[in-house]
């Protein structure tokens, strides 16, 4: 069985395959139970979760441009205490790596749930100091690097989960940003979230986002995530998540030679929701091609 | 649900803007329910929310009204051309529990999921149908139902108005309601002074169209839901309506 090729070991944790699923664009794996085999995807990453129960922006939040989409979903959640009790075991019966997406909107909030989840049965938290719809407290903790690093810094006291820090494209140095993660305990860095940007009604004369920005998604956005995650790659020594506008397999092959370990499908589950099997297809299918044996002989081989 | 890819069986155009595209689709759907239809690979990227306007002998119609880039594309389908589908979606109304007389409400295009809904109903079905300028889509509804009143703002051939200012609740055991939100809240309003129980059919711009995204969400007294997989069918005194 040719499967095997795609076994990636990420910190400690084993993916059967290199593709998960982003956060926010596939809820707890059960809204799309039946729709596709939820069992063969690599992995599973939460919806962004914050300690409290949290209602989400007001107004419109989405809103689909060329070559992708905006969104201000402004981290709708029903809080870690909620996620824990009514969806972790039905994400668990997926037999695939669980990782939660854990966003805050202070230094308290982040490390309280991940002491929280630090005694659940998760694989792996991704630390969410980059959603860019939240804005409580001023402080956006993805783009100043000495913040980031007191986050990262303060969740790594509490748990002894696997700590994968979710950057920003939006920092203000992407490679100093993930320097200063790891520097403070970070086990791997994903990139890239969602890149800010806006759209105005001109009818109304009027943004068309109650918080005026939102964060950029898609196909478009790929060029320049897959260039971060080069950057980044190159200057850390801790494995990389790539995202950023993939929608098929070679999209995904083109971060993994840029270096990353795994690759996160986002928006392309709503462009098509079979689209990470797909692409889990297709790398197969290129590796078979083109007699690669493992992952390791083209990741990161430029 | 099920995501799959599907022939068109015609797509004809009713008039100006409005069109019904019939594909080929073998499911059991519930009247209120949508799909969510893309017929195009990489532009734009979203499938669009299409409700159901009839469903049977393996052909579910589609009526739709051309608003941008995805309709636009819909209304340029022809016999045989593919479409991927994702749907049945959403709670739908299980008409088959409605009795005595009910009242169905529309706004503009949202006339389109009433279809399915009058031929399910078993009681006494009124149509009230609002419309900007000419009224379409109405033909079919005389089979099934008993009254049906027209209004609109332009064609002076019905009556000049909205079709709110002719329709009691008083009348009727039960109202079911979709159009534009002022107007849905118009109608919820006016059920609410007779105690009339009143369901509204909601709509919103979708990214994923199974609940996962959490684009759509409307409020209602119970906090944040999904019109997608929560709804479309609400009860109308539990939609907080932001118009």
């Amino acid at each position: 069985m040719w499967f095997s090729v795609l076994n990636v070991k990420f910190c400690g944790v084993d993916f059967k395959n290199p593709v998960l699923v982003a956060s926010g664009t596939f809820g707890f794996g059960v809204e799309y139970d039946g729709i596709i085999d939820i069992t063969r995807l690599g992995g599973l990453i939460t919806k962004g979760l914050t300690l409290n129960k949290k209602e989400g922006n007001e107004g419109v939040r989405i809103h689909e441009v060329r070559g992708g989409m905006l969104n201000s979903i402004g981290l709708q959640n029903p809080g870690i205490d909620e996620f824990i009790e009514k969806h972790l075991q039905r994400m668990k019966e997926f037999k695939v790596p669980i990782i939660v997406n854990l966003g805050g909107s202070s230094i308290e909030d982040y490390v309280k749930g991940a002491e929280i989840l630090d005694k659940t049965e998760i694989d792996m938290i991704e630390l969410n100091i980059s959603c860019p719809n939240v804005k409580e407290g001023g402080m956006n903790f993805g783009i100043k690097s000495s913040i980031a690093k007191e986050v990262v810094n303060r969740v790594r006291e509490v748990t002894k989960k696997p700590i994968m820090v979710k950057l920003s494209p939006n920092a203000e140095d992407i490679v100093d940003m993930a320097v200063k993660c790891v520097e403070a305990g970070a086990d791997a860095i994903s990139l890239v979230n969602t890149f800010k940007g806006m759209a105005v009604d001109i009818y109304k004369r009027k943004p068309v986002f109650n918080n005026i920005f939102a964060g950029y998604s898609g196909p478009a956005i790929k060029p320049i995530a897959l260039r971060m995650v080069y950057e980044v790659s190159k200057a850390v020594d801790v494995p990389v998540c790539g995202l950023g506008g993939i929608v098929d397999y070679k999209d995904a092959i083109e971060f993994i030679m840029a270096g990353a370990y795994l690759i996160q499908i986002g928006t392309a589950n709503f462009i098509n929701p079979r689209a990470s099997i797909e692409i889990i297809e297709g790398i197969e299918k290129f590796m078979i091609e083109q007699n690669i044996k493992s992952l390791d002989e083209i990741r990161g081989i430029i | 649900m099920e995501y799959k890819e599907v022939l068109v069986y015609s797509n004809v155009k009713v008039q100006d803007d409005i069109y019904v595209l019939s594909l080929e689709i073998e499911d059991d759907v519930r009247a209120g329910q949508f799909y969510m239809l893309k017929a195009w690979e990489e532009e734009p990227i979203l499938a669009r929310p299409i409700s159901v306007h009839s469903s049977e002998n393996g052909i579910v119609k589609f009526a739709y009204q051309v608003k941008g880039r995805g309709t636009k594309i819909l209304s340029s389908l022809k016999a045989e051309d593919k479409v991927y589908v994702l749907g049945p979606v959403g709670n739908g109304l299980y008409t088959e529990k409605f009795k005595g007389k009910i009242a169905l409400i529309s706004g503009g295009i949202g006339i389109a999921p009433m279809l399915q809904i009058a031929k399910g109903l078993e009681g006494e079905v009124d149509l009230y149908a609002g419309f900007n300028k000419s009224p379409y889509l109405i033909d079919e509804f005389k089979k099934y139902c008993k009254n049906i009143h027209i209004a609109s703002e332009r064609d002076t051939a019905y009556y000049r108005g909205f079709i709110t200012e002719i329709f009691n609740p008083f009348e009727y055991n039960i109202v079911i309601c979709c159009g534009p939100e002022p107007m849905m809240k118009r109608v919820v309003d006016m059920c609410k002074i007779y105690a009339t129980p009143v369901y509204v059919l909601m709509e919103n711009k979708m990214a994923c169209g199974v609940g996962a995204c959490l684009g759509c969400t409307c409020n209602t007294k119970e906090g944040k839901k999904r019109v997608c997989v929560d709804g479309p069918v609400f009860k109308g005194t539990d939609v907080v309506f932001s118009a």
